[in-house]
């Protein structure tokens, strides 16, 4: 159970990179993009053609978060340049980015397990510096020993990759090219009256998003151990989730306070994956039914909860307000009846 | 000095089908520096549709755009805004709701500045927001962290009105601006309009429905009608007109126009 937890702690980090991608284009830029089940998927695919094939991890790292930089400039000249409506743009690039998918990896499935990756790397550096001891220790001596994970690594290193993704994205949605897409998001046909060319903001704002989909897809692929092309199935699912849990949770005042939430919802989505699949009767095919109950979940409960409050609340002053008309009632017939 | 100019500007809708629709009809327009001109007009007179196609929202079919001599005819949109402020006639349509309004002024900004990675609102940004909304007097100054969407009717109209302005566009465009909004804030935005454009100099063109408007504003009176300038007045004659005067002239020349097309007709 405490493994588990740790495991969807972690991947729940590596997540929270592609679901500040759903975010931004989800919410910034009002455009429900499906490009990510593909481009989730393109980033593993290059990066791990690029390791198997000798090349140094970080870079291949960094040339998959390009290929979905690419991926979703396609998209967005789709929807700008070719005038297709936003989910359709979405659909065609992610059925397309399955073939592309494939004849990147050259088939279905790629191992890494005996390749160097980015992870094994920071791993053995880790290591040297004895880094898992110098934390361990006080919690040890606090007496939560049988709590500990057998290594800190991932969620330290993943932790302050995440920390700088949403400290960049806050910062470059506070410029002025960053206020131009998010106004474009926001009020399309005013941002063009101030000399914005609206097109080539979503086109760059679905590429950074897609990027960012696409370098958390080359992280799991390397976390995972191996790339799949059918990894991406339901993924703009669970960015949704993440956005939606998120700011439902944690808040949406400001952009860095959202971006916060955004991520603090994909660790918290994670982790109810994990205890639901800690249930007796669940089993591994189940994942993408629970996904979905999940998301269902998230977007009806608030709503159930607001209106059952507000009825409780009109209730309790229908109640009051009867109670006193009856009073007033008694007190007529009391004075009627000693006259 | 010729600041904006049309000239024999021609613009058909649907064109082809039993919609067709003649919007624009040979318009020739000039507006020197300085100029505030009011259009009034029926619906559908095409005073929308000139204004659009001054902006670059629409391409004419026919005929030249100039702006200080440049011809602009086929310049997008957001590329002419570098020389053109708009205020729209929906209080949504001229500012971004969930953005604040030192947001929305920093994006304003960016109509004459090239945008880059700089900070949108900086303190010094800041600074001068906080004094040109002290010196606007609509009671903003204090709210900058404020959403827009969260304003009123009027004050987004003050708002949009401010950054459409305060950058000293080269010709300013109003799309019935008040029209959307409550006697009162409508007297008020009004004024405000009036100062700013005197205070900046800012060459405009004004379409409005209220004809009392159109005489007290500006320095020249446009009519139009079914796409074409059927009547103009310049400052003189529209200090001495009334609203009744301009419904007479209206009905006048509309009236001529018909026994125009009636004596053609009989030939």
């Amino acid at each position: 159970m405490v493994s588990a937890l740790f495991g969807a702690m972690e991947s729940g980090l590596i997540y929270a990179i592609m679901a500040l991608g759903v975010y931004l284009t989800f919410r910034i830029l009002d455009f429900p993009d499906l490009t990510v089940d593909g481009s989730f998927v393109t980033g593993g695919a290059v990066t791990s053609v690029m390791i198997v094939s000798g090349i140094s991890p970080v870079l291949a790292t960094i040339a998959g978060g390009a290929a979905g930089f690419l991926a979703g400039c396609v998209t967005g000249l789709l929807h700008t340049k070719g005038k297709i409506n936003s989910l359709l743009a979405g659909i065609l690039m992610m059925i397309a980015l399955y073939s592309i998918n494939l004849r990147i990896m050259g088939r279905p499935n790629i191992p890494l397990l005996n390749e160097t990756t980015a992870l094994n790397q920071g791993r053995s550096l880790w290591d040297a510096m004895q880094l898992d001891s110098i934390i361990s220790s006080p919690l040890k001596a606090i007496g939560l020993s049988s709590f500990l994970p057998t290594s800190f690594f991932i969620l330290v290193s993943i932790g302050i990759v995440v920390i700088i993704v949403k400290k960049a994205l806050d910062w470059f949605l506070h410029t002025d090219n960053g206020l131009a897409l998010r106004a474009t998001g926001d009020n399309a046909k005013m941002v063009k009256s101030f000399s914005a060319n609206t097109s080539n903001y979503v086109i760059f704002g679905l590429g950074l998003s897609n990027a960012l989909v696409a370098f958390s897809g080359s992280l799991i692929v390397q976390y995972n151990g191996f790339a799949d092309v059918g990894l991406g199935i339901g993924m703009i699912i669970v960015g949704l989730a993440s956005v939606i849990i998120g700011e439902g949770i944690f808040g949406k005042k400001s952009i860095a306070r959202t971006t916060l939430a955004v991520v603090l919802g994909a660790i918290v989505y994670r982790v109810i994956l994990a205890v639901a699949m800690q249930l007796e009767f669940v089993k591994a095919s189940d994942l993408k039914l629970i996904t979905a109950i999940i998301v269902t979940g998230a977007l009806v409960l608030p709503n159930m909860w607001s209106s059952w409050r507000e009825r409780s609340e009109r209730m309790k002053k229908q109640k009051a307000m009867q109670q006193s008309l009856d009073e007033e009632r008694r007190n007529e017939v009391a004075t009627a009846q000693t006259d | 000095m010729k600041l904006l100019q049309l000239k024999q500007i021609e613009k058909v809708f649907y064109q082809g089908t039993p919609d067709e629709k003649k919007a624009i009809q040979g318009l020739s327009l000039t507006l020197n520096e300085g100029d505030f001109v009011t259009v009034i007009g029926s619906n559908g007179a095409g005073k929308s549709t000139l204004l659009n196609m001054v902006a670059g929202v629409l391409f004419p079919d026919e005929g030249m755009i100039s702006i200080d001599d440049k011809n602009v005819t086929f310049v997008p949109e957001h590329k002419r805004a570098k020389w053109i402020g708009r205020v729209f006639q929906d209080p949504m349509a001229g500012t971004a709701p969930n953005m604040s309004i030192e947001e929305n002024l920093a994006l304003a900004l960016g109509r004459t500045n090239k945008r880059g990675l700089r900070r949108g609102v900086s303190s010094n940004r800041k600074k001068e927001f906080q004094q040109t909304l002290t010196d606007l007097n609509v009671g903003l100054a204090n709210r900058l962290h404020t959403k827009v969407g969260l304003l009123s009717g009027g004050e987004r109209q003050a708002l949009s009105l401010l950054m459409a302005t305060f950058t000293e566009p080269r010709l300013l465009l109003l799309d019935e601006h008040t029209a959307a909004l409550d006697p009162a804030r409508a007297e008020h935005i009004t004024n405000i309009t009036q100062d700013v454009i005197r205070e900046n100099n800012l060459t405009t063109l004004m379409v409005t429905h209220d004809m009392e408007q159109a005489l007290q504003m500006g320095n020249r009176l446009v009519m139009m009608d079914e796409g074409q300038i059927i009547f103009e007045a310049n400052e003189e004659e529209k200090r001495q007109m009334s609203v009744q005067d301009l419904v007479e002239k209206f009905q006048q020349i509309r009236g001529k126009a018909l026994a125009d097309d009636k004596t053609l007709l009989h030939k």
